[in-house]
């Protein structure tokens, strides 16, 4: 046995705490940040097609299915919203933009019941063109979701192309989801 | 008045410890004796000022100084004065004020028991704990001052949160703390011996019982969050893996290594410089124990309030206290060296054997907590690490740690044979194999009956060590019960402490078979679980000094015969507007019955019952381990003193 | 609804649910039901902060301990089950993460940390000091007359 390795040995608990502490560190900036969310759920459903579901719509209107949104042969945001929901309220200007920007959102009031849902939209604008009601909460979990509100970017062709779990802000509008949809146009 | 007198009394503690820091370490670098008897003095002041400050902190609590930001958060008029008291410690700010007096006393306990410590190891020691003391101080008078005032000042307080608002979780954590700060002493003894570049069996045996004493506390303090998770959780279960948890367990397998290490040390000179790791490992768990969990990185269900900006200054000061040891350790250690050889079977060979397992569990134990992290950073990718990876991975190395448990006392010290140690232990193999086949073939359950077999060896071994020390059977009464008497209490204190493991093992165990259900009952409606028969007698409302509770009235009885009247009931805290559930339990010794109380539909209770047996033996065992503990540490006291002071008297006759 | 209490109220020691879950939930036949329970407990709650489905009482964990409660009914195998989850929700989901390369450091931990520390006792013994050398003839010598005198 030379010297060498035992050193090397004697350093390796430095070496391990140093990694550890670095890894902290990366990570604590991380969530500073905001890029990192330890509670976070990312999706499964990126680069795949939507799947499938049908629904029932605010009464007296229609719901909508997979079928609809993926024949309107444009890219569509879809947004699961509930009026129990408070980051919901706040995310309400930002689809109100999004909407007079042209973009089609089709709503799905997840866990709520009708009259609420219509209460809700009154109250604080309704920018969706079309609205389904998931109260058993069964299409949400095929989506992966995991709160409200979620909103799901569909490319033409059906496949999700983007996924936020939380509240839509304008800041996020104007740095990822208007140029996503510009993209996919 | 009374808030800024603390203020003022811990930022004079950031200066006695700055001071404490400095002085001794400069002192004994220089042999300038006057430097180093500085130590003693300045742990002393430290403790006196921050005891001041936390006494300051306590009396805003208990007269309801809303003023104090942190009183108006956690504290309420309404609520009862004992709960005001533990609430200093119940919230970020307050426990780790608690942490820093509780390691101020034990530099005190350094400075006032350490008067037979060479001078210039005894400063060293205040020293490093000065050091440590000083950062940690620093944060929280930055950081985490938890008496600064608000202003307005609110009429009345948050309240604490009603989880907190009970005996178990009240005393838990400055028993827990006591445990993780107590491990600070063997850290600073084990750099003071780097800067020093001697360790011998003197260290050892100064190290081990302040090792003893943390190991004591930190097993009480787990044993204690762990009964209450049990009974006051309402989840029926003890133990859920979850990141805080496991971070308690780190430092007490690490803990329970170096025990055992330092005996090795103490007895036969060898495995210096593992032990001096393990010391510093140790400590270094606790620290990413205690402070880890407050960044917010890990996912858990205790988890602090989170903030960043604590985080980043947390992490410097452990890259300091943490990385500055292991430097110290990878430059000084190559001076130690070992004298003492050992046969690979031996008492040493065992225990090394146990170092290694307890070792790789601690290893396993922190990889599943801190993999999802590193899944993160490395690759991107989110992973759950829970309970089933734990059990997959922890029981297997368990089960030779056990084996080893009751082997190793019987082995001789330097070169053993393993059969005639065997043939010692061949009655408490037997006992165990026949525990073992008869609970596998009586309860179809394969884990349950290996965990009934390993507590069966576990307290059989003890009692042979004991019967093999004392010659019992084999000698005539007069000789057993002088040898009875003449065994060292250290002897008595690990065999105790090894059949406390077997009694929390067969808890375990026992655990794995309990049987639940959930049912929704109106009153005057029974059902049968586990034999028993639990019959709803009625829901009642109950006014209480800050909650409101909802009572179910429930009878257990057993062949018409009553064996317990139940009271689970639901607690609506009125200012948190939460309500927590008061499980009823009920137990005999060798079973609990358990019962929660949940919602109300249709006139129906939702009650969810346990039958849960040995349950209690989980924790009674870990009082029997932390009793053996002190039986050795009350040995270790009447030894220690005697060496040292004929030490001290020889050095008395010479000039430094 | 969780996701909004996290961030208005930035969470002190997160209130655990209650898991009293509504025995209407539970499957009549037993075996079916310990399969269901067993199942639930290898999957995390989503929103929650370290619990698993079976424990929580949060309403997505409700939804999804009905959902593996209708699998098991409908004759899926334990996989079937997990793999149906993970498509939804990633392997994050799973309390016991699948074996794979990734997860090749958690599930190597046991046999690494054994190799290292048998790996390390093996070469601290072979730096041991030799045992000292035995005696001289001229030492046995001395000694003897030692003895003697």
């Amino acid at each position: 046995m030379t010297l060498l390795p035992r050193r090397a040995l004697l350093l390796a608990p430095l070496g391990v705490a140093a990694i550890g502490g670095t890894g902290f560190w990366l990570l604590l900036n991380r969530m500073s940040e905001g890029s990192y969310d330890p509670h976070g759920v990312p999706s499964m459903l990126i680069g795949k097609p939507l799947p499938g579901f049908s629904l029932p719509g605010l009464p007296p209107s229609d719901g909508f299915s997979r079928a609809d949104v993926v024949a309107t042969g444009r890219p569509t945001l879809v947004n699961f919203f509930a009026s129990w929901c408070i980051p919901c309220v706040q995310e309400a200007p930002a689809l109100m933009l999004l909407k007079q920007q042209g973009t089609p959102i089709w709503g799905i009031a997840y866990k709520d019941r009708p009259a609420a849902t219509t209460e809700f939209l009154h109250r604080n604008g309704d920018p969706y063109t079309r609205i389904a009601r998931d109260e058993p909460g069964n299409t949400a979990i095929d989506f992966g979701l995991y709160g409200v509100p979620e909103s799901y970017v569909i490319d033409k062709a059906g496949i999700v192309r983007w996924r936020w779990a939380g509240g839509l802000s304008e800041d996020i509008l104007h740095q990822s989801l208007v140029p996503l949809l510009q993209s996919l146009a | 008045m009374i808030p800024e007198l603390g203020h003022f009394a811990l930022a004079l503690a950031v200066v006695i410890a700055g001071a404490q820091a400095v002085l001794p370490l400069l002192g004994a670098h220089r042999r300038d004796v006057r430097l180093m008897q500085t130590a003693p003095a300045l742990a002393i002041g430290q403790l006196v000022a921050l005891a001041t400050a936390y006494g300051c902190l306590v009396w805003s609590a208990v007269v309801d100084d809303f003023s104090v930001a942190n009183v108006a958060e956690n504290s309420n008029s309404l609520m009862p004065l004992v709960y005001k008291i533990t609430g200093t410690w119940g919230n970020h700010e307050g426990s780790v004020l608690l942490w820093c007096l509780i390691l101020a006393l034990c530099g005190g306990a350094v400075a006032a028991f350490g008067r037979a410590l060479p001078s210039s190891l005894r400063a060293r020691v205040i020293g490093v704990l000065g050091f440590t003391s000083a950062g940690f101080l620093l944060f929280t008078l930055t950081t985490s001052n938890p008496l600064e005032r608000v202003w307005p000042p609110p009429l009345d307080g948050r309240d604490m949160n009603p989880l907190l608002q009970d005996p178990g979780l009240a005393f838990h954590p400055p028993v827990l703390y006591s445990g993780y700060v107590g491990f600070s002493i063997p850290f600073a003894f084990a750099v003071a011996a780097l800067l020093e570049g001697r360790v011998d069996a003197a260290w050892g045996r100064w190290v081990r019982p302040w090792t003893l004493a943390a190991w004591c506390l930190l097993t009480g303090g787990i044993a204690l969050g762990s009964w209450w998770a049990y009974y006051e959780l309402g989840w029926g279960g003890f133990w859920f893996w979850d990141p805080v948890e496991n971070a308690s367990l780190l430092p007490w397998l690490a803990g329970t290594a170096l025990l055992h290490s330092a005996i090795v040390v103490e007895k036969r000179e060898a495995l210096k410089i593992w032990t001096i790791l393990l010391a510093i490992g140790t400590f270094s768990l606790s620290l990413c124990g205690t402070f880890m969990v407050r960044s917010g990185i890990l996912n858990s269900v205790h988890s602090f309030a989170n903030d960043p900006t604590r985080g980043v200054f947390i992490l410097a000061l452990l890259a300091i206290v943490i990385g500055g040891s292991l430097l110290l350790f990878a430059l000084r250690a190559p001076a130690m060296t070992a004298t003492g050889i050992f046969a690979p079977i031996s008492r040493e060979g065992a225990l090394v054997l146990n170092n290694i397992l307890l070792c790789s569990i601690c290893a396993v134990v922190l990889t599943g907590t801190t993999y999802p992290l590193f899944a993160e950073l490395v690759f991107g990718a989110k992973l759950s690490v829970g309970p089933p990876y734990f059990q997959a991975t922890v029981f297997p190395l368990a089960i030779p740690l056990f084996a080893a448990m009751s082997l190793g006392p019987v082995l001789p010290w330097k070169r053993a044979e393993l059969w005639p140690a065997l043939l010692k232990l061949w009655w408490a193999a037997l006992i165990a194999t026949f525990i073992g086949i008869a609970a596998a073939l009586g309860l179809h359950a394969g884990m349950a009956a290996l965990g009934f077999a390993a507590s069966a060896w576990l307290i059989a071994g003890a009692l042979a060590e004991l019967v093999e020390r004392t010659r019992l059977f084999r000698a005539p009464f007069a000789t057993v019960r002088a040898r009875f008497g003449a065994q060292p209490l250290s002897v008595w204190g690990s065999a105790v402490a090894h059949a406390g493991m077997g009694v929390t093992v067969a808890g375990i165990a026992g655990m794995s078979l309990a049987s639940s259900t959930i049912v929704a009952l109106h009153p005057g409606q029974d059902v049968v679980l586990g034999g028993y028969d639990w019959t709803l007698l009625a829901l009642r409302d109950e006014p209480g000094p800050n909650y409101t509770a909802r009572v179910a009235d429930i009878r257990v009885s057993r062949g018409g015969d009553e064996i317990a009247m139940f009271h689970p009931s639901r607690r609506m805290f009125t200012v948190e507007k939460t309500s927590v559930t008061d499980t009823a339990i009920q137990t005999n010794g060798l079973r609990d019955l358990y019962a929660v109380l949940g919602e109300e539909r249709d006139g129906a209770a939702v009650l969810r019952l346990h039958v849960n047996p040995l349950a209690p033996w989980i924790w009674f065992g870990a009082l029997v381990m932390a009793v053996g503990g002190a039986l050795s540490l009350a040995d270790r006291r009447q030894r220690i003193g005697a060496p040292a002071r004929r030490a001290a008297a020889i050095r008395a006759g010479v000039v430094p | 609804m969780r996701r909004t209490a996290v961030v208005l109220l930035g969470i002190l020691l997160a209130a655990p649910a209650y898991a009293v879950s509504d025995p209407a939930e539970l499957l009549p036949d037993r075996t079916q039901e310990q399969r269901a329970e067993a199942l639930g407990h290898q999957l995390r709650c989503l929103v929650c902060q370290n619990e698993s489905v079976e424990e929580s009482n949060a309403d997505l964990a409700r939804d999804l301990r009905r959902i593996i409660r209708q699998r098991v009914v409908a004759g899926d195998s334990d996989q079937q089950v997990i793999d149906w989850m993970v498509a939804r929700y990633g392997n994050f989901v799973r309390l016991r993460p699948p074996f794979n390369a990734i997860t090749l450091g958690l599930w190597g931990a046991p046999a690494i940390a054994l190799l290292a520390g048998i790996g390390i006792a093996l070469v601290a013994r072979r730096r041991r000091p030799a045992p000292p050398a035995p005696l001289t003839d001229a030492e046995r010598q001395r000694l003897a007359d030692l003895l003697k005198s």
